[in-house]
């Protein structure tokens, strides 16, 4: 194998694990640091220039950086990071004097942003401090899109969204509420310089199945539903309840449906439990609160008697699978299987619509009605249109919607200074030693060997009770910095130096996870094979050194690293050395004091 | 700094035939400088123990006095350990294995704790083939006084301070081969390769196995001219043979060529395999291995590998004749018979 190239600066991106996993590539371990350290604002104001919701996200992020945790690997669960996020959230001070402060001056340029959702208000917050003027347009009577609109109060407080939404507004965005948009020609025709469709994946599948017509009365659609909750024009539901769908709404609707009055309420999904596309832990929350999850039954009629619903008729299947892992679901012959309600709740997904798009505009559509959109720059066929978040490419999650939301922003940029939209800058990376001493390190690299902790949950018999009552508690101080402790802190990265190693082997002898061989060079697979441990996991790579005096090479599996530190302290020549990385995707600004720290 | 392992291993270690992985053999973390070559062969020893599937209470380690004989701290922790008076660490095995032979010994000195103040120990466990592994972590200075020449440093070595080694420097390898030692071999704490297979060679050999393993002292001894730092070391090797050891029962995974490789049995039914050797060389012959060290001596080399064995080798409890069960096994009727039994065994004297 050739050397390693550690210039390019995926390369250690890639071992914060956490990191390279979450769509807007915020510096996690970096956070909770600071986060064990009680530097709560200081932890909140990394987050919030990568994020922008840490309140919101440390709620209700879909969280991809834990299933890619190295903790998972070498111990049963991941750091808990979501939750630490929340932690941040929770205990910080004062923020605002760390945010950029307007009035900004005005650079003459306009743009309209439509729909007041996650991806477009992190347009906002990245295009209104260069003096741009924001029109943001949404049928909403408050900001915050689908966090308002679909996440239920008692996971993520009003007062927690209002908070963040505002950080954002207060910057002088011109907002349109309760301002539908219907026309796109409308908003062109108006003097913008640029326009932002941030406008989600707004509308829910229907399943017309017999029944469907004569009961609608009592058939909604879920995202419809949670958002008639959200906004107070649905307080009640009937007792007996059938949710249909097994993703994070249908976890939410039923949820939602326990504390509008519903005493039985069931999840009917047609596929298998381990298929359900709902988070682990939103089932868990769900089945703590009594509802019963029902798996592989497909509805086949909405049972209606004197014009009116009495309940759902399911089949019963069975789940098999091709060599491609192509699902077949094969009615099992049983019976069909009758439940009663009074209110059904269809929440089997939702889709992009854009008949508010004329298609004469010159905006491209393509597969399944989507908008031709460029996945780096965002960009439409109509150069002065911009996608991002649900209605660039489907339905996805909040985070990914403020990736987006920050790449869009810097095309906008970029397109109203007359540049190239793809001509973006690399990102923000700095690598520093952290040694302080001998043996000394700015980090604690004792590795903890706690379990993950629980996060506390409101009494059941309260929570229900009320859907303002927000069910998780979050971590206090000490449990938040027991778990804090968790984090490997793999953003300290093993650094190697050829040119230093005398290859005495105390390195080798010291790693508690076996993870560096000295061995004469060969092809990759043939070297994951040969290690002091073999290298099976195939997504992490090997490092690899220059060749060494004695014609061997250093081989190093990034695999299980714990970050210890100990090859640099069993190290007599420094040739390891830990040294923290430190990467920032590049955003339209970097505002001073926000994100970089220590 | 670091004073407690992380628990965290390998999520795909493999367990022996014992059921243990490799970190079952460890101790806890080393406190020698970084880069001693101590914790090397200590590495290489907890490899072995390893790789051989032994079970941790099978083996007793000893150890006198110094940086070499911190070692067994830092490695089998769940053994028997001995850590005795300096120089000293062969009488205490003595005794340990005449009560007990059904332990594994491993005794573990240094050049100070062998060649000056326990020579006289040294020579005598030699001379009676006490069936144990003798390892000499040698670096050729008192590493825990700061780095004076030790009797091992060889003449003209230059040591750190800058002055060079008017002594000529005791060869113990040279000295067990001249005392009739019935497994002797040298190797270096960098080349854990032929390291690891000559101590469970060792440990296989019934008889007094003495590896003198060259061991650079980092901290004081690791400097340009010292005959015993990694650089020179590794710039001046040269191996007896390639070594390889086969456990019982275990097939040769490798076939090398005939007219340059030799299989020596060993008394357990385990082999040793050695290849590429020098055609004056014969591992079972003791003129041909000291003719072999002293060649290389000549030229300038650091001869590593296995030098000689005896594959005869008969220990010191078979010389006395001693019972096959160990001492605290015995029962009160075979210790102490009776007065019956007295009078018959006096009767046979009349």
């Amino acid at each position: 194998m050739k050397p390693t190239n550690i210039q390019n600066p995926e390369y250690f991106h890639k071992v914060v694990d956490c990191q390279y996993a979450c769509p807007a590539h915020t510096p996690v371990p970096e956070y909770i640091r600071l986060i064990a350290a009680e530097r709560y604002t200081d932890a909140y104001m990394i987050n919030w220039e990568s994020n922008v919701f840490p309140g919101v996200l440390g709620r209700t992020c879909d969280r991809p950086c834990e299933p890619a945790c190295r903790r998972g690997r070498v111990e049963e669960e991941p750091v808990a990071i979501c939750r630490l996020k929340r932690v941040a959230a929770d205990n910080k001070g004062e923020v605002k004097h760390l945010m950029p402060q307007g009035p900004f001056p005005s650079n003459g340029k306009k743009v309209a942003l439509i729909g007041g959702g996650p991806a477009s208000l992190t347009v906002a917050r990245d295009l209104a401090p260069l003096g741009y003027e924001i029109h943001l347009y949404d049928e909403w009577a408050k900001g915050g899109g689908m966090m308002r609109t679909q996440i239920p109060a008692f996971r993520l407080p009003e007062s927690v969204l209002d908070e963040e939404v505002n950080y954002v507004l207060d910057m002088g965005v011109h907002t349109h509420f309760n301002t539908f948009v219907d026309s796109m020609k409308e908003i062109l025709d108006k003097d913008y310089d640029a326009v932002f469709v941030g406008t989600g994946a707004p509308s829910g599948r229907a399943l017309k199945i017999p029944g469907y017509e004569e009961g609608k009365e009592n058939i909604q659609i879920g995202i419809e539903f949670l958002a008639n909750v959200a906004f107070e024009h649905t307080d009640k539901i009937g007792k007996k309840v059938i949710v249909l769908g097994g993703g994070n709404t249908a976890m939410d609707c039923c949820r939602t449906s326990k504390r509008l009055g519903a005493d039985d309420v069931h999840v009917i999904v047609r596929s298998p439990r381990k298929d359900m596309k709902a988070s682990p832990w939103e089932i868990e929350d769900a089945e703590r609160e009594d509802i019963i999850i029902k798996n592989n039954m497909p509805p086949k009629e909405f049972v209606i008697e004197d014009g009116k619903l009495k309940g759902v008729l399911f089949g019963n299947v069975r789940a098999e699978y091709d060599e491609n892992g192509k699902r077949s679901l094969i009615p099992t012959g049983e019976p069909d299987v009758f439940i009663e309600a009074t209110d059904v709740i269809i929440a089997i997904g939702q889709d992009n619509a854009f008949p508010w798009i004329e298609r004469d505009l010159g905006i491209e559509f393509g597969k399944w009605d989507l908008p031709v959109v460029d996945r780096t720059s965002f960009q439409s066929s109509l150069d002065k249109v911009f996608f991002g978040g649900d209605a660039a490419f489907g339905p996805e999650n909040v985070i990914t919607a403020v990736a987006h939301g920050h790449q869009a922003a810097i095309s906008i940029d970029l397109f109203c200074k007359g540049k190239n939209v793809m001509d973006r800058l690399p990102p923000m990376t700095n690598l520093v030693s952290q040694k302080m001493g001998i043996h000394e390190w700015t980090y604690d690299n004792g590795i903890a060997h706690d379990l993950r902790y629980q996060v506390p949950h409101e009494d059941k018999a309260i929570s229900l009770k009320d859907r303002k009552i927000e069910v998780e508690l979050g971590f206090d101080h000490i449990a938040g910095f027991k778990e804090a402790q968790r984090c490997l802190n793999c953003d300290v990265q093993t650094v190697f130096s050829h040119s230093l190693c005398i290859e005495c082997d105390a390195c080798v002898d010291v790693c508690p996870t076996d993870c560096i061989s000295f061995v004469v060079n060969g092809e990759e697979e043939d070297l994951r094979t040969r290690l002091n441990a073999p290298a099976e996991n195939l997504s992490q790579d090997l490092y690899v050194s220059e060749p060494l005096p004695t014609a061997r090479v250093m081989i190093k599996d990034e695999d299980v690293c714990l970050h210890c530190g100990l090859c640099s302290e069993r190290c007599p020549t420094a040739a390891w050395d830990m040294q923290k990385y430190l990467y920032n995707t590049t955003k339209t600004y970097t505002h001073e004091g926000a994100g970089v720290v220590g | 700094m670091s004073y407690v392992k992380p628990l965290f291993h390998h999520p795909s270690l493999k367990k022996n035939k014992v059921g243990y992985v490799k970190a079952d053999y460890e101790g806890v973390i080393s406190t020698l400088c970084a880069g001693c070559g101590h914790d090397s062969i200590s590495g290489a020893i907890v490899q072995a123990c390893y790789e051989i599937s032994l079970e941790p209470h099978r083996l007793a380690k000893l150890s006198g006095i110094g940086c070499s004989s911190k070692t067994p701290t830092y490695f089998l922790s769940n053994s028997h350990g001995f850590n005795s008076v300096h120089g000293r660490m062969p009488s205490i095995t003595t005794g340990a294995n005449m009560a007990n032979k059904e332990l594994i010994y491993l005794g573990v000195s240094g050049d100070g704790d062998t060649a000056s103040i326990g020579m006289g120990q040294f020579v005598h466990a030699i001379r009676r083939n006490l069936n144990m592994v003798y390892i000499v972590m040698n670096n050729g200075c008192y590493g825990l006084t700061k780095g004076q020449d030790s009797a091992t440093a060889d003449f003209g070595s230059i040591s750190k301070a800058g002055s060079d080694n008017p002594y000529q420097g005791i060869d113990l390898a040279g000295l067990a081969l001249e005392l009739n030692a019935t497994f002797v071999g040298r190797s270096f704490s960098g080349d854990k390769s032929q390291l690891v297979p000559m101590i469970k060679a060792a440990m296989a050999h019934p008889g007094f196995a003495f590896l003198d393993v060259i061991s650079p002292c980092v901290t004081f001894n690791n400097n340009k001219g010292s005959t015993k730092s990694y650089s020179h070391v590794r710039a001046h090797i040269e191996e007896t043979s390639i070594f390889d050891f086969v456990p019982h029962q275990e097939a040769l995974t490798v076939e090398y060529d005939k007219g340059t490789s030799k299989e020596l049995e060993l008394f357990d039914g385990s082999k040793i395999q050695l290849s590429k050797l020098a055609p004056e060389w014969d591992p079972t012959d003791r003129f041909s291995a000291v003719n072999r060290l002293h060649e290389a001596k000549a030229n300038g080399q650091i001869l590593t590998g296995l030098y000689y064995i005896n594959t005869e080798s008969e220990d010191l409890h078979g010389k006395l004749g001693t019972v096959d069960q160990p001492l605290n096994k015995l029962q009160q009727e075979a210790l102490c018979p009776g007065s019956e039994k007295l009078e018959e065994i006096n009767a046979s004297f009349r």
